[in-house]
């Protein structure tokens, strides 16, 4: 019998205190947990040789792990690259995860050492790509842009992309993400509305004033946007802006630039979407409509014009009327001496893959992904769901829907002319401060020059901050 | 015999012990050494940044926005869901019993529902075109009070308000109803015979004796009003907006980490806010430690 215990039969006091002591002690060493990720390399599938069919040097029995955000595209199209990867390479095994919070569930494998061979790091929940390359946990994908593409003989992968996606996934002169989709921003109209009052589609910003009066007095509001997420309204503001100041402006937005924000194309774009709010062209209300009220009240024909991405048409199946005939119009000049013609359009792409700097079985995931990036895989995937693929002339000879067609007459018509913001993913926190501050400018609670003030102040403490990577362009 | 009692106690205690540490104590102790780290969320390592990121906060202006609006919150809320939840419970205490019964169900109905829910129903109620709110003003031909609820500075932050005390009046009726029937009738028909009206007998027998259901109810809405962030998430322009407007700690913090990518420091408003909370709940409870009522 123990005689301590006859003594206290039960926990005195101070015993308690000591315990909650020796707790409060080892607490902290449990605290090491999250950040306690091994840094050692996994032993990585040995390359096999590289050959003409096999320019990856694939180890053919490696086996292939691939997590893809199973979202609007669903993920038909990824697992049958898979499938063809399959045939390729008969001997190995094949894991697949369709997931729509690819961010929640990948965090931990990251932190641990442990990611998969590819991740579609898309989705609302997806991980910061500028944190994934500050923490290099990405891997540089030069070697899959050389390899000669799947089904284009003489071509490499890098030459069968649209222009601009390489450009999307570089980040400090590495390419570590390939986006698959292709969107490009511009101003939606009914087609059909337009060609039954005799409206036509304005080029300079000078016309578009003209016929938001004239579509005024009909009793329909000229615009109207998402104004609950006021990114939207800024993409035109941006596309403008671009428009007239050249791909000069954008780099000195995006390598944030002293003084950038004050350069006079955005400054002139600014007072274009502050005139558009101040004469009341645009539908009251859509201050606080979220992206399906505002597009439901468009699809209504209660408003002529909504900036959006190319993704607005399969968003609005069901909700826009037969005959609607939803097309995608540039983004009018400002007029005089812009630096870039009036076809040109902000594009980028997006849905993007990657292979994890730790993944144990990389020329696999490369040489997935040059499945999956092939001519055929891409071809079926716009068929499927009605949207661009990055792959250039995946869409030729297929018949396209009024929304679609019009994208890609307009990524055709824009030719080398495209340009992308990049600071919106370099730079998260400029990007909130710069919806914000537009979103306060076409409410009229914000004058176009304070605009300008307010967006540089964000971008100079960005610029300052020691703690943000940075890179340029 | 006492050797087999401490295994029994033993038995008992530490697997919950363990569960504790694991999942509730050792989350905290992370957390208060995330914050002095530049953890990005996705590295396998940290550097040891030392308090930099509690001095950040200090110069993070949507920080200090989302400090002031929980301020406010905290300031409006439970003061004005406890005023009307005492309202209401005196009420049915003297209303007749049976349709007492129904108010007190229908009062209790909010809080069946999510947050989440709630806040999107809420979200259409103020849609500035086709709301609920929109419409009844303009029917009764108030139309020039119509307003964009959620996108105007001056409102959007009164409208989370409602919200939130729409969603926790009921619980609160229920609580203190409960609290009111704890009392003795013979106070009430004494009060009575004594000649009280009915705000004397509210605030010299009522409110007295259902002091200490008051108090907790000043904790956990101290706590809500500190967070709202499911609402403000769903429910505001931005989210946090326009411009700030609706923008609170909870919402800050996981735009920091989730958007961001910075773990570290939002670790660090984490800890702040623990500090304010856990602040408010001490507060809360010694204020009324003074005096204890024994009832007869």
């Amino acid at each position: 019998m123990n005689p301590e215990s006859q003594v206290r039969p039960y926990p005195t006091r101070r015993a308690l205190l000591k315990t909650a002591a020796t707790a409060a002690i080892a607490v902290p060493a449990l605290a090491g947990c999250v950040t306690a990720g091994k840094d050692d390399d996994a032993p990585a599938a040995a390359g096999a040789d590289k050959t003409a069919e096999n320019p990856l040097g694939v180890k053919a029995d490696a086996p292939l792990e691939v997590v893809v955000f199973k979202g609007g595209y669903g993920d038909d199209y990824a697992v049958a690259a898979e499938t063809k990867y399959q045939q390729k390479y008969p001997q190995t095994k094949i894991d697949h995860k369709g997931l729509q919070k690819v961010g929640e569930a990948m965090q931990p494998r990251f932190v641990a050492g442990d990611p998969p061979d590819v991740v579609d790091n898309t989705g609302a929940g997806r991980l910061d790509i500028a944190t994934l390359v500050g923490a290099s946990q990405v891997s540089d994908l030069a070697g899959l842009l050389d390899a000669p593409s799947l089904d284009q003989p003489g071509k490499k992968v890098r030459d069968t992309l649209l222009p601009g996606v390489v450009e999307d996934g570089t980040f400090a002169g590495k390419t570590v993400a390939l986006n698959f989709t292709y969107t490009v921003w511009g101003l939606w109209y009914s087609k059909s509305l337009f060609t039954e009052r005799g409206w036509a589609y304005p080029k300079t910003w000078d016309e578009m004033i003209t016929l938001c009066g004239e579509i005024k007095k009909t009793g329909v509001a000229p615009w109207t946007y998402q104004g609950k997420y006021p990114e939207y309204i800024n993409d035109p503001l941006l596309s403008m802006a671009a428009k007239a100041g050249g791909p000069d402006l954008v780099k000195a937005v995006d390598n944030l630039q002293p003084g950038a924000w004050k350069q006079d194309g955005l400054v002139q774009a600014a007072t274009a979407f502050a005139e558009l709010a101040g004469r009341g062209f645009l539908m009251s209300g859509s201050e606080a409509l979220s992206h399906t009220e505002a597009q439901a009240a468009w699809c209504q024909k209660k408003a002529a014009f909504i900036p959006c991405g190319s993704w607005l048409e399969s968003e609005q199946k069901g909700v826009a009327p037969a005959g609607f005939d939803m097309v995608m119009g540039t983004v009018p000049a400002r007029g005089g001496s812009d630096k870039l013609p009036v076809t040109a359009v902000q594009a980028a792409s997006s849905e993007s893959f990657l292979v994890p700097a730790k993944a144990k079985n990389p020329a696999g995931g490369q040489e997935y992904l040059r499945i999956l990036f092939s001519k055929e895989s891409a071809t079926a995937f716009a068929k499927a769901n009605s949207t661009l693929p990055s792959v250039t002339g995946a869409t030729d000879g297929l018949t396209l829907t009024s929304g679609l067609g019009s994208v890609r007459d307009a990524v055709t018509a824009a030719g080398r002319d495209t340009f992308t913001y990049r600071f919106r993913t370099w730079y998260a926190p400029l990007a909130k401060a710069v919806d914000d501050a537009t979103g306060e400018l076409v409410n009229k609670r914000l004058s176009p020059a304070d605009w300008a003030n307010r967006i540089q102040k964000a971008a100079d403490q960005v610029a300052q901050d020691s703690t943000v990577t940075k890179f340029t362009r | 015999m006492k050797h087999g009692r401490w295994r029994f106690l033993l038995g008992a205690l530490v697997p919950a012990l363990v569960l504790h540490v694991v999942f509730v104590l050792s989350p905290y102790a992370q957390a208060f050494w995330l914050s002095l780290t530049d953890w990005t969320g996705v590295a396998g390592e940290a550097q040891f940044v030392g308090a930099d990121n509690y001095v950040r906060l200090g110069g993070d202006s949507l920080f200090l926005d989302a400090v002031r609006n929980n301020a406010l919150l905290l300031l409006v809320v439970p003061l004005v869901t406890i005023a009307l939840g005492l309202f209401l419970a005196s009420m049915l205490r003297t209303s007749s019993s049976r349709l007492g019964q129904g108010y007190r169900i229908v009062y209790f109905f909010p809080q069946l529902l999510s947050l989440v829910v709630i806040a999107v129903l809420w979200s259409f109620v103020y849609n500035p075109n086709t709301g609920l709110l929109n419409s009844g003003l303009r029917a009764v031909g108030l139309g020039a009070m119509a307003q964009s609820w959620l996108a105007e500075p001056a409102f959007a932050l009164v409208a989370v308000m409602v919200v939130l005390i729409w969603s926790s009046v009921g619980f609160y009726v229920v609580l203190f109803s409960a609290a009111i029937e704890g009392i003795p009738r013979e106070l009430f028909e004494a009060a009575l015979l004594d000649g009280a009206g009915k705000w004397a007998t509210f605030s010299r027998v009522t409110l007295p004796l259902v002091r200490e259901s008051v108090q907790v109810a000043f904790v956990y809405l101290g706590i809500a009003a500190l967070d709202a962030f499911a609402v403000v998430q769903v429910m505001t322009v931005g989210p946090g907006g326009p411009d700030g407007a609706t923008e609170v700690i909870g919402l800050s913090l996981y735009r920091t980490a989730f958007s961001y990518g910075k773990f570290g420091y939002a670790s660090a408003m984490g800890v702040a806010l623990f500090f304010a909370t856990l602040t408010l709940a001490v507060l809360a409870l010694r204020s009324g430690r003074k005096e204890r009522l024994e009832l007869a």
